[in-house]
């Protein structure tokens, strides 16, 4: 690995580019995801129109998406923001599913019980619903954190530095080692942001933690519906 | 707007769409290139989904295969493969094969699966054969799901071969590569808006189907 020892500022700062540009995506299409999802789950006529909106916003490959956002949104093609802009709408497009069918799951007594021993609306969603749907939402946002991760790498080829600027860079001056090097990375950087998910919601819910003989398998589970993952 | 506009001039100007790197000639080959791929990848992925979800075995292995091959980013596959089999078709059709198997996988292992258990063991009761249980049982049973894994893939594909324009000269991915070498936005956003319309297109085609094949139960021709 010569070509890793000569460069390692590099990609160091290449590695840190990549996590300022997968981080708010992710944070950001949590939050907006939970209040589209639960207003999908509260308000029976919007359900099916955003689950069917959201999943064509979904269809639409990344590289496009990244070329129309600045139409929309104004912002300058080659930026960080174009980039966080359309990897926000990619985790709400995957994300809300989830969330309305993690509001949908919570018992419908348990949501009677709240409201009879006098939880406000506002004080039952975040004390109830939102805790009782954190599982689900976590399995999606690790799927979010993962493809995310992934998908920044697509905008090296409009010119957002990322880890993919190694491999559009390596491809260019034909240096094998630089493509691994940013594949090996950007599939790091993923396992790494996933697995903080995973810790940060065993700490935000430790009634969730695996126990010896329970559900340790639950997470392995891959739905066939989300399995293409980042385009 | 003006940007929109200039886009839609590009669109409508029919000079745009003739000649062999006009829209039609990319639009066939980036469909050429989807279509070959998913049916080269749905051959060698259904019979192994249906025998991994018929036998339940090695189960374990394809979920691993299936989330390891998601963190692979597609832009360094490309690349990597474009590197060692050199600038052409090959290695964007090799990484494209890599990419749609385990959606496939998943969706066919997963759909044998959610066959009840029930069905399959009146099938064995009634004196069916294994084959005749897969072919006539477990296959019609899973097919919503199959098709939601094709949907998957193809989607996948779509989206991959536009970059796929990168390493190639292939597919309406070209026209955001030339666009954005000659600083000519119409023409990105032109492209842009085709491919955000074929795969939106393809999608809405396949949903179509998973509902119809969902509603309706396909006839499993009784034995």
């Amino acid at each position: 690995m010569n070509w890793l020892s000569q460069n390692t500022d590099l990609v160091f700062d290449l590695t840190l580019t990549h996590l300022r540009l997968s981080i708010p995506p992710i944070l950001l299409s949590l939050v907006l995801a939970i209040a589209i999802g639960y207003l999908a789950h509260r308000q029976r006529f919007a359900r099916g129109p955003v689950l069917t909106l959201t999943g064509l916003l979904y269809a639409v490959p990344s590289l496009p998406l990244f070329i129309m956002i600045p139409v929309v949104f104004g912002t300058p093609l080659r930026s960080g923001s174009t980039m966080i802009i359309a990897l926000t709408i990619y985790g709400v497009a995957l994300l809300v599913r989830s969330a309305a069918d993690a509001f949908g799951s919570v018992d419908r007594s348990v949501h009677e019980t709240a409201n009879a021993v006098g939880f406000s609306p506002w004080a039952r969603f975040w004390r109830v619903e939102l805790p009782l749907a954190g599982p689900v939402l976590l399995a999606g946002l690790r799927v979010v954190a993962v493809s995310t991760v992934s998908l920044v790498t697509v905008g090296a080829v409009i010119g957002i530095q990322s880890l993919g600027t190694l491999f559009t860079d390596g491809f260019q001056r034909g240096i094998q080692a630089e493509i691994f090097t940013g594949v090996i990375l950007t599939i790091l950087v993923g396992y790494l942001l996933d697995t903080a998910c995973v810790w940060t919601g065993r700490l935000l819910m430790p009634w969730t933690r695996p126990r010896p003989r329970t559900n340790s398998r639950a997470p392995l589970h891959v739905p066939a519906d989300v399995a293409g993952g980042a385009r | 707007m003006t940007l929109v506009q200039g886009a839609l001039d590009w669109l409508g100007d029919p000079a745009n769409w003739r000649g062999l790197s006009g829209i039609q000639q990319r639009l066939v080959e980036h469909l050429a290139i989807t279509g070959a791929v998913i049916l080269v990848a749905a051959l060698i992925a259904l019979p192994l989904g249906i025998l991994v979800g018929h036998t339940r075995r090695g189960r374990g292995t394809v979920v691993a295969l299936t989330s390891g091959v998601r963190s692979i980013p597609t832009l360094g596959l490309l690349t990597i493969l474009a590197l060692n089999l050199g600038i052409g078709l090959t290695a964007p059709v090799l990484a494209l094969i890599v990419l749609a198997i385990p959606p496939l996988l998943a969706g066919a292992y997963a759909g044998i699966e959610s066959v009840s258990v029930d069905a399959v063991d009146a099938s064995r009761g009634i004196g069916m054969t294994e084959w005749q249980l897969v072919r006539a049982v477990e296959v019609p049973l899973a097919l919503p799901v199959i098709v939601g894994g094709l949907r998957s893939a193809t989607l996948q594909v779509v989206a991959t071969a536009t970059l796929a324009a990168y390493v190639a000269d292939a597919g309406l991915g070209r026209f955001l590569f030339s666009g954005l070498k000659q600083r000519q936005y119409s023409e990105m956003l032109g492209g842009a808006i085709l491919v955000a319309t074929l795969a939106l297109v393809l999608e809405t085609a396949l949903a179509l189907m998973q509902r119809v094949l969902t509603t309706v139960p396909p006839d499993t021709g009784r034995p």
